[in-house]
């Protein structure tokens, strides 16, 4: 049987550009920021680098289709380079990609670089899109706050609580995104934010109304990843993040077309996590994990994916959030670096950008929002819709 | 000869109705005259309604049992299609067999008697059905007066509540308004030269010559329809035919307005609701000429009054007072929509055709190794306790009823009566997905709620002069509280 992951791939070093409305910059100028930074964490040359996996999401039009737009940003010597896409999972399938090559033994060394230049297609919020050829016949133009939206409706009916209760708690959810993302200097979105004004604020897709919404943004994150022993022998100083664990689930159809599910949830986010916590030896999510980086598109999807990952009981996520339980001083620390909300949402550089504060924070670079000294971190990513969606759940360490 | 005549009926009027005084306030800085003339309401179409739309709505309220429909006839002098025939479509979402001959009927307002005189004139069940969505010009008086409906007719041999006793036609190129190809709108001719060379010269001999042939005097007409007057021109025309002013059936104007090629059906609907065993009916099909058909109730009468009717229709409305939404669901006033309104809406004909089962007449899947139904249909069963392979018969999802699982108000996806708003639905009997919602006001939403499928405009591709439509979920019309309900946001 498999052993899984963890503890065969170390990171070697990490990028992250600044996020944001970048008009003065390319996606390739974006890849360029962001590796410069990994590259002279890692200590290594360029020509050290043996394959590469690339993320790019919805940007297709902006860089053309495989991962030539990489190779060609950062004159990658003629490497195997792949692009992958999972919707919002995008960045953490490029991590995936390049970490599940070098615990191959295929290489030593390998690049994850994911990327976004979502400012140029000219939409506040992410671009129409087809939905293919069948679905575009019947199925509803949605949206992605839209289908997101749908959570809070089904986990008011399920819990037996007031929209006003929920909607409060999902105000706190995005005050504390903005309190974070207020002290990292390459978050999108810095200015702190009253409950009053989140809950004050126009709709977009009932009950989310326009800060319960993340930054669309520009941006890119990349890692070096290679062995613990390669590591080692490079003279890696500080605290080594290995990568504990690496699941993924993708929905199949049944939440939307088989009547087992109410839609106050995710189904594929459970599945991951237990995955996940099995696969890095998790037994108290709750008490062993140090911060977690969730994927906070909407603040209703924070809320109930504190429930799916174990971190608050089901029907109760909404109450912890009001306590704290997942603020900057609370017990589990979530979305420290401003998360979707704040720090923005380059879809294809986004799990990478998880893994970036993780990795930071694991090795106390994290500055004025560094949380004490973390061991453990996760990184978590919902593409698609509550429905049918893409789900990442990766687990960072030191060892 | 057997005897041929009406089986049942069915009959729809969108839901939403603009008072006319906002339409005549809105204008009277043009128009002043239009307000004192501006009484009742009339019926509008919502942004996703067209004459096919309200065709399959008015087709799926009439009672087919033990009917083998034969052929469809659409008649419509607002078709949305010139040359893609209309009933075809119309016949594959009412899930009628491939097998029926579809038939246009268009060219004048009397083309919706026209094909009911043709299906009476036929052999067998024959299905008729008449749908107008009206234009009119901003300000003018058609505007106030017109309004947008359909009505359903099936026509048999067998266990009939109305028998056809004769009919007779006259044809006369009198053009008190016309249509050309191009044009959108009607040009309306002068109404008193309409009203005594037309109505008054063409209509009262041809009655006489009806009765005649029948042997019937016109005294013993209890229910005469004549659509498209004004009350007084309807009083005025009985007269003349010497029929008694109580006879002429209430023309719908206060409540819906004029409906076109389907008025005189839909006024049928009524005469058919109030007739007795025995009664006569005369149903006058009027434009560029006349055909009158004389009809006589029989014994199972009783059984319309169980039908849905125009009246079943009137009482379900929404009083709506936004000119300016009206103007602009009939594509009279440019709407900003944004960005997300350039999105190319090209169908893939080759992949429309190969799921139109699925698109046109909501046929999902039933697996018969665990019995889940499934929309849509699909190889692999999707309960995960299945997932037999190739083991899905067909189960039709359209007349399901389903609740609200969740929803969302979308102001940020693209309508053109916005909120967006759609949600997951869980039907009768089993059987999940994901439509849009349509006829919901925003605030009306709620987990819970009742639904039934309505067949609606899904997009409209403006660059190559097609449109799609797909099923959604409504309110149950029988839960539209009535008239005296505002919309939220009207």
């Amino acid at each position: 049987m498999a052993d899984g992951i963890r503890d065969k791939v170390a990171i070697l070093g990490m990028g992250c550009s600044r996020f944001g409305e970048r008009w003065d910059c390319s996606a390739e100028d974006l890849m360029v920021e962001s590796f410069a930074e990994a590259l002279a964490d890692a200590g290594i040359e360029q020509d050290r680098i043996e394959a590469a996996w690339f993320g790019m999401s919805v940007d297709e039009h902006g860089l053309g289709k495989s991962a030539l737009s990489l190779t060609s940003a950062l004159r990658l010597p003629n490497i195997a380079a792949t692009r992958v896409e999972n919707m919002c999972a995008t960045g953490t399938e490029a991590l995936r990609g390049a970490v599940y090559g070098v615990a191959s033994g295929a290489y030593d060394i390998a690049l994850a670089m994911g990327v976004e230049k979502l400012k140029d297609t000219g939409y506040g919020g992410l671009p129409e899109r087809t939905k293919g050829t069948f679905e575009d016949l019947w199925f509803p133009s949605v949206t992605a706050p839209g289908s997101f939206a749908q959570f809070a409706s089904a986990y008011v009916a399920r819990h037996g609580i007031d929209m006003d209760g929920l909607k409060e708690a999902m105000a706190h959810v995005s005050w504390k995104s903005h309190e974070n993302g207020a002290r990292n200097p390459k978050a999108h979105l810095r200015s702190r934010v009253s409950k009053e004004k989140i809950l004050a604020a126009p709709m977009i897709a009932y009950p989310l109304g326009l800060y319960d919404c993340c930054g669309v943004s520009d941006g890119s994150a990349c890692a070096i990843v290679t062995t613990p022993a390669i590591a080692e022998k490079l003279g890696r100083t500080g605290p080594l993040v290995t990568v504990k664990s690496m699941q993924l689930a993708l929905s199949n159809g049944s939440e939307v077309g088989f009547d087992g599910w109410d839609g106050s949830y995710a189904v594929t986010t459970r599945l991951a996590a237990q995955r996940a916590y099995r696969e890095a030896g998790i037994r108290d999510p709750r008490a062993e994990l140090d911060l977690i980086e969730v994927h906070d598109c909407f603040s209703i999807t924070e809320l109930v994916t504190m429930e799916d990952l174990g971190l608050a009981d089901p029907g109760q996520g909404w109450r912890e959030v009001l306590a704290g339980s997942f603020d900057s001083t609370g017990q589990v620390p979530c979305n420290i670096d401003g998360g979707l909300k704040c720090f923005g949402h380059p879809i294809g550089a986004t799990g990478l950008r998880m893994a970036y504060e993780v990795y930071q924070q694991l090795r106390g670079n994290a500055g004025e929002r560094q949380l004490g000294s973390p061991r453990l971190g996760l990184t978590h990513n919902l593409g698609g819709y509550p429905n049918k969606n893409v789900c990442s759940i990766s687990i960072l360490g030191t060892c | 000869m057997q005897k041929r005549g009406i089986m049942s009926f069915g009959a729809y009027v969108p839901r939403r109705r603009l008072d006319r005084q906002t339409i005549a306030q809105a204008n009277a800085w043009a128009s002043p005259g239009l307000v004192n003339a501006a009484r009742g309401a009339r019926a509008m179409c919502a942004h996703d309604e067209d004459s096919i739309t309200m065709a399959v709505a008015a087709g799926r309220a009439v009672p087919f049992a033990g009917a083998a429909v034969a052929s469809l006839r659409f008649a419509s002098t607002t078709m949305p299609f010139a040359d893609r025939l209309n009933a075809t479509l119309i016949g594959e979402a009412l899930s009628l067999p491939a097998t029926i001959r579809t038939a246009d009927l268009s060219g004048s307002l009397r083309s919706g008697v026209g094909a009911l005189l043709g299906a009476i004139e036929a052999g067998g069940d024959e299905l008729v059905i008449a749908a107008d969505n009206r234009q009119a010009r901003p300000g003018s008086p058609q505007e106030l007066r017109l309004g947008d409906g359909a009505a359903a007719i099936l026509v048999g041999s067998r266990d009939l509540i109305a028998e056809y006793v004769a009919s007779r036609s006259v044809s006369v190129d009198f053009n008190d308004h016309y249509r050309s190809r191009d044009a959108r709108f009607d040009y309306v001719l002068e109404e008193r030269w309409a009203r005594e060379l037309g109505q008054f010269g063409i209509i009262p001999p041809l009655v006489s010559a009806l009765l005649e042939k029948a042997g019937v005097d016109a005294t013993e007409l209890r229910h005469c329809v004549f659509a498209h007057f004004s009350a007084q021109e309807a009083q005025a025309v009985a007269k003349r035919c010497g029929i008694a002013a109580e006879a002429v059936v209430a023309d719908l104007h206060g409540e819906v307005g004029d409906t076109g090629a389907a008025h005189p059906l839909l006024l049928l609907t009524k005469a058919l609701q109030a007739a007795a065993p025995g009664e006569l009916i005369l149903l006058l099909g009027y434009g560029h000429g006349a055909e009158a058909i004389l009809l006589r109730a029989t014994d199972r009468i009783g059984e319309a009054r169980a039908m849905t009717g125009a009246d079943a229709q009137v009482d379900t409305g929404v009083a709506d007072r936004n000119y300016l939404r009206f103007l602009s669901f009939n594509g009279l006033l440019q709407m900003d929509w944004g960005m997300r309104a350039e999105r190319d809406n090209r169908t893939a004909q080759s992949a429309f055709f190969r799921h139109r089962q699925t698109v046109t007449q909501a046929v999902g899947g039933r697996c018969t190794a665990c019995g889940t139904p499934q929309f849509p249909r699909s190889r692999v069963c999707v309960n995960p306790e299945c997932h037999a392979t190739d083991t899905q018969e067909a189960e039709g999802f359209a007349d399901k009823r389903a609740t609200v699982k969740s929803f969302t108000e979308d102001w940020l996806g693209l309508s053109f009566n916005p909120p967006l708003m759609y949600g997951n639905i869980r039907f009768e009997g089993g059987g999940v997905a994901m439509l849009e919602f349509s006829d919901f006001e925003p605030g009306e939403l709620h987990v819970g709620a009742p639904l039934e499928l309505a067949f609606r405009i899904k997009d409209i591709d403006e660059k190559r002069g097609f449109r799609r439509y797909c099923w959604k979920a409504i309110p149950p019309r029988a839960a539209v509280s009535s008239t005296s309900q505002e919309t939220a946001n009207g």
